[in-house]
Order: structure tokens, then C-alpha cells, then sequence
């Protein structure tokens, strides 16, 4: 009677056989002990859990509770944490930055929609419809995707150059253009911290885009076809209702990442110039490691949860908004 | 799942939004090959373009880097600036500290996703649908959220006496903590047929038995998408191991790259990134399909 415990409850096709065994066996059956439960497994299936249990109890689910803890204390590592009520909240809104910060925050977020969102879109459905040479555009598109973070910002910051030497200033010199300071000038930084981080990332978009594309069932194509739809009709009565909530999830999954973009404004520019690039993570960031002389970690408690809080809200809205649209 | 049906699609050719007969218009034809065409050149320069750059000025003078980017060697080749950034820049350190961050943080990621997704795929013990809402949950957190408490308790760790800081526990173990990887292997497990795992519990397999013998031969696939990825977010991992390896001899290449940069001559700094992208690079040429498959299922899970 061992293994019939352990068969689990909503196993989807239990053959007959097991389950005619199962009834079977709990006519005589003891009552669950202790002793019973190790003897099924159950002890085993524990111990499987614990790995699972321990790094998300130790590394994810604990420091979730503790963000809620830190941002009603004062801490700095050395004395004891000292409760403060609403201190750090009214510090972090006080803070003359933090409308800039959420200003470019919103800003980058908008930029890296309008570059990052319809041009992955277009390249997937032109890799969609090709007949061959289908994975060598997979890989190109991919590509850029695999190259550490840190590496392509390095490398676009000695493009970003703004002397008329720099790569891009040299190209756009052919065409006569130029030369731009790129990150040097509050105006023009912000757009190139965009064109970086749409390069860096719109090859997974497509490959999402491309695989919600293919399970597009070729009846639809068909039955559209043979109804006379044109090709574009094709293209905005059946290709995009299909795919629309794959569009749905994955510009909310951009939003949400951009918001809390750190990497580019941090190794390009470190905010600047004159704070155009001061992003919401930026300053959560300079609030706890950027003072040598110990950080202001429950301020920066409160601004990530203030901008967790802000994005489940935003999330939750987007959600309702979009149901009636994305429902099919 | 998504995958059976996208490789069914793609061995028929796909006869897709494109029909048989639109095929033979010749505007058709033409106006979506030159659009594709189009695209293919617009990916090689800008999507392909950066890295050949890199790759030519890596082993071109700092001088004429400098004073010409876009010419293909003016003054013949350099290619001591990749020996150079090897062994002066002490790149080759920095490179086998990332090789070993991203081995353990694999490890972590593989032993964590093939027993919690064991145990929650396959087992499904009564408390299950509880750990499942908890990992759902940790989903819908943002990752910043996690910086700062974690931080703290890596340098004040519970329980402990000890700090974890400049230690690589300090970033092996929380890496383990992605939720994705749990709930793909999970999915994966749901589906294998259920018949295999009760014949062998009726001939007496246990839990640790069937999880050997029968489901890890069985989750190559799901192992390998979980693998390449937990590889790649290792290498590109940047601010968690800035804030808890301090110690610039154990760092890893992403996060000493910054720090050599002013103090580096151009062209061998160019090499260090190279060399710094040639893994991820040939790893995703070797396994692309891995690679490909995982961003596909990455997005169907989100959707």
C-alpha cells in the first residue's frame, strides 16, 4: 500500500487498473499516522522541497517581509534598528529628486514603447511568412540578446562618443550630419540610453512575438482566405486578435522591467547630465550604496515598495482595462 | 504544449497568413521578399554591426581605433591586445571568477528547479497548491523589491554569524530563487505521461527512485532550456555581485570591466569585452535551439 498513497490526488487519466487498486486498498486501510506518512514518501517528498523551500524562504520570501519591516525602521548596519513610523516615506517624498527620477523614469518607460514595441512586432510577422532561412533570421535577431549587459553599454558608450571621431558621429559625418553630443547634452542622453536598451532587448521580444505567430492555427488562414480576405485583412482580423494577448502580456513585462531600469542610466551617464537621466532605481540605489559613510537603507525600503506598490496598482488597472479587449 | 505544435508548423513549412495562391501573385511575392530582405540587412547592420565592430577593434591599434573608427585596418592588425587584456588587465582572472559564479549559480538553479518541480509536477503532496501560489507569487514582485533587504542580510545573515559578503554563496544561493525556472520544470513534469511513473511505483520505485531513473532521463529538454539560461543570467549579471563581492580578485568580468575601463588603453579594453562576450556567443550559436525555445516558453508561461 505504499505506492497507492503516494499516487497523486489530481492525476489528470488515472488508468482504471490503479484506481480500482486504490478503492481497494482504503477499504482496509489504518488511519493516517506519523509513522504511515514516512513509510508512503512522505518524508522523502519533504526533503525533495527542501532545497526549494530554504532558497525561497532565505533568499525571496524573507527579505519580501523584511523590505516591509525596513521601511518603517532606521537602520544602517551598526546599531540596532530603531522604529520610525512613516519617517522614511515622508524623507523619500520630501525628496527634491524623486519627481525627477519618476519623470525619466516615465519618460525611458515611453521611449523604449515607441522604439522597443511595433518594430519587433513587424520583423516577427515578415519571420513568420519566411520559407527558408528561418533560424539564421532567428539567430541574428537573437543575437544581440546573449551580449552581458555590461559589455553592450560599454561598447555603445565608445560609440556614443561626441566628438566628430566617435563611431556614430563618423558615420553620420558621411551623410553629412552631426556631430551630436549623444550623452553629453541633457536632451539627446536619455533617447540614446533608449536606442542601447532597445538593442539589447528587442531580439527576445521577437522570438515571443515569432512562437505566438506559429501557433496561429492555419485553419483560420484558411477559412479567412477562402472567404476572399486580403492579405492585410488577413493581417488585422486574424493574426493580431490571435496574438493580442501575447502583445498584451508582454508590453505590461516592458513596462514593468523599464521601470525599473538601472544598468544603462548607471554605467552611461550615472544620472547625468544634470540629473536627465536619474531614474526611480537610481535613486534607490544611491539612497543605500552610494554614501561611503553607511547607506539610508529605509529610505530606499520605502522607494522600492512605494514603486512595487505603483506597479502591482498599474498592473492591476492595465488588467481590467485590457480584459474585455484581450479575452477571446 | 506551444512546442509540439511550433515544430509541427515549421517541418510542413509553413503555409501560413501568406496563402498558396497569394504566393504566386508576384506583388506579393515581391513586396514580402523585399520587406524580408529589407530586414535582413537591417539586422546585420544594426543587430550584427556593434559586434563586428567590436570584434574588428578589438584587434585593431588603440590609435587608429581612435582616430578612425570605421576603417578596416588602416595600419595592419593588433591582435597582442587580446594576449594583453588576457594577462595584463588580468582578464583571464576575471573570466574564470565568471566561470565558476556561473557554474554554482547553475547548480543552485538546476538542483532547486528539478526537485521543487519534482515534487510539485510529479508527487504533488497535499500542501502543494500552497508552495505553487507562493512561488506564483514572488513572480508578481518586482526584483527591486529584494535588493536592499537582501543586501542586508547577506551582510548580517539570520541565524549566522557569519557575513556572506565576498563570499560566491553570496550570489550561488539566491540565484537558485527564480520562480520561472520551477514552474517550467513543474509544467514539464505535468505533462509526461502519468502511466510511466505508476507502473513503476506499483513495482515499488520511491519518491528518489522515480525522480533517477524515470523523470530526469525523461526532462532533458526542460534541463537544458533551464541550463542555457541560468548560465547567460549569470555572465550578465551585474549589480548583485557588484554589491556583494567587494574584493576585486574574486569579481566577475562584468563587474570589473567598468572599473578597468579608465585605466585601460582602448583597444585592450575593446579585447577584455570580447573576450567577455565570445562564451555567451558561442554557447548561443552551439544551443541555439535551447535558447530559442526557452524565450518562447518563457513568454507562453507569462502570457
Amino acid at each position: 500500500m505504499g505506492a497507492v498513497d503516494a499516487i497523486p490526488r489530481e492525476s489528470r487519466t488515472p488508468p482504471a487498473a490503479t484506481a480500482a487498486l486504490r478503492e481497494a486498498d482504503r477499504g482496509h486501510r489504518p488511519r493516517r499516522t506519523p509513522l504511515t506518512w514516512v513509510r508512503n514518501g512522505g518524508l522523502t517528498t519533504l526533503l525533495l522541497l527542501v532545497p526549494t523551500l530554504f532558497v525561497f524562504g532565505a533568499f525571496s520570501w524573507y527579505p519580501i517581509a523584511q523590505t516591509v519591516i525596513m521601511s518603517l525602521q532606521s537602520t544602517n548596519l551598526v546599531d540596532p534598528p530603531v522604529w520610525v513610523g512613516l519617517d522614511n516615506f515622508r524623507t523619500v517624498l520630501e525628496d527634491p529628486l524623486l519627481p525627477t527620477a519618476v519623470k525619466n523614469t516615465v519618460y525611458f518607460a515611453l521611449l523604449a514603447l515607441l522604439f522597443g514595441y511595433p518594430i519587433p512586432l513587424v520583423a516577427a510577422v515578415l519571420m513568420s511568412e519566411l520559407r527558408r532561412y528561418r533560424g539564421v533570421f532567428a539567430v541574428l535577431v537573437y543575437l544581440p540578446v546573449v551580449i552581458p549587459p555590461v559589455v553592450a553599454v560599454l561598447l555603445w558608450k565608445t560609440f556614443y562618443d561626441g566628438s566628430s571621431a566617435g563611431v556614430f558621429n563618423t558615420v553620420l559625418g558621411w551623410v553629412g550630419l552631426g556631430p551630436y553630443p549623444w550623452l553629453q547634452s541633457a536632451s539627446t542622453a536619455m533617447p540614446s540610453l533608449v536606442l542601447e536598451a532597445t538593442w539589447a532587448n528587442a531580439g527576445a521580444t521577437v522570438i515571443i512575438y515569432l512562437a505566438a505567430l506559429t501557433a496561429v492555427s492555419t485553419e483560420l488562414y484558411e477559412a479567412a482566405s477562402v472567404d476572399g480576405a486580403s492579405l492585410w485583412q488577413k493581417v488585422w482580423r486574424v493574426t493580431l486578435p490571435q496574438i493580442r494577448g501575447v502583445l498584451l502580456v508582454t508590453m505590461i513585462l516592458q513596462i514593468i522591467a523599464t521601470a525599473q531600469v538601472f544598468l544603462e542610466p548607471y554605467l552611461f551617464t550615472s544620472g547625468g547630465p544634470n540629473n536627465s537621466t536619474l531614474t526611480v532605481l537610481l535613486l534607490i540605489y544611491n539612497y543605500a550604496f552610494a554614501n561611503s559613510l553607511g547607506g539610508d537603507y529605509g529610505s530606499a525600503a520605502a522607494l522600492s515598495l512605494m514603486l512595487a506598490a505603483f506597479l502591482a496598482l498599474f498592473s492591476l488597472a492595465y488588467l481590467r482595462l485590457t480584459r474585455s479587449w484581450s479575452t477571446t | 504544449m506551444r512546442l509540439h505544435r511550433r515544430r509541427r508548423r515549421e517541418t510542413e513549412n509553413a503555409q501560413g497568413l501568406v496563402s498558396a495562391p497569394e504566393w504566386r501573385q508576384s506583388g506579393v511575392r515581391f513586396g514580402l521578399g523585399g520587406a524580408q530582405v529589407v530586414l535582413l540587412v537591417c539586422l546585420l547592420v544594426f543587430g550584427l554591426g556593434p559586434i563586428l565592430w567590436l570584434a574588428k577593434s578589438a584587434i585593431t591599434p588603440t590609435a587608429d581605433t581612435l582616430s578612425s573608427p570605421m576603417s578596416l585596418f588602416p595600419n595592419g592588425t593588433a591582435w597582442d591586445n587580446l594576449s594583453r587584456a588576457w594577462s595584463e588587465v588580468e582578464v583571464g582572472r576575471y573570466f574564470w571568477n565568471t566561470v565558476v559564479l556561473a557554474f554554482g549559480s547553475w547548480l543552485t538553479q538546476i538542483v532547486v528547479a528539478v526537485t521543487g518541480g519534482f515534487v510539485l509536477g510529479v508527487l504533488k503532496p497535499r500542501y502543494a497548491p500552497l508552495v505553487k501560489v507562493m512561488l506564483l507569487v514572488t513572480l508578481f514582485v518586482p526584483a527591486v523589491v529584494l535588493l536592499v533587504p537582501l543586501y542586508i542580510e547577506i551582510v548580517n545573515p539570520p541565524l549566522v554569524d557569519v557575513s556572506l559578503i565576498d563570499s560566491y554563496w553570496a550570489v550561488w544561493l539566491p540565484a537558485g530563487a527564480s520562480a520561472l525556472n520551477v514552474i517550467l520544470v513543474t509544467r514539464f513534469f505535468e505533462y509526461l505521461p502519468r502511466e510511466v511513473f505508476e507502473a513503476a511505483r506499483i513495482d515499488g520505485a520511491g519518491p528518489l527512485q522515480l525522480l533517477i531513473r524515470i523523470a530526469l532521463p525523461m526532462s532533458k529538454p526542460i534541463v537544458a532550456v533551464v541550463s542555457v539560461f541560468a548560465v547567460l543570467a549569470s555572465w550578465k549579471d551585474f549589480l548583485w555581485p557588484l554589491l556583494v563581492l567587494t574584493n576585486p580578485d574574486k569579481q566577475p568580468l562584468s563587474v570589473r570591466l567598468p572599473a578597468i575601463q579608465s585605466q585601460t588603453e582602448l583597444g585592450v579594453f575593446l579585447a577584455a569585452m570580447l573576450i567577455a562576450c565570445l562564451v555567451p556567443i558561442i554557447g548561443f550559436l552551439i544551443f541555439q535551439r535551447p535558447f530559442l525555445r526557452g524565450t518562447g516558453l518563457g513568454g507562453a508561461v507569462k502570457g
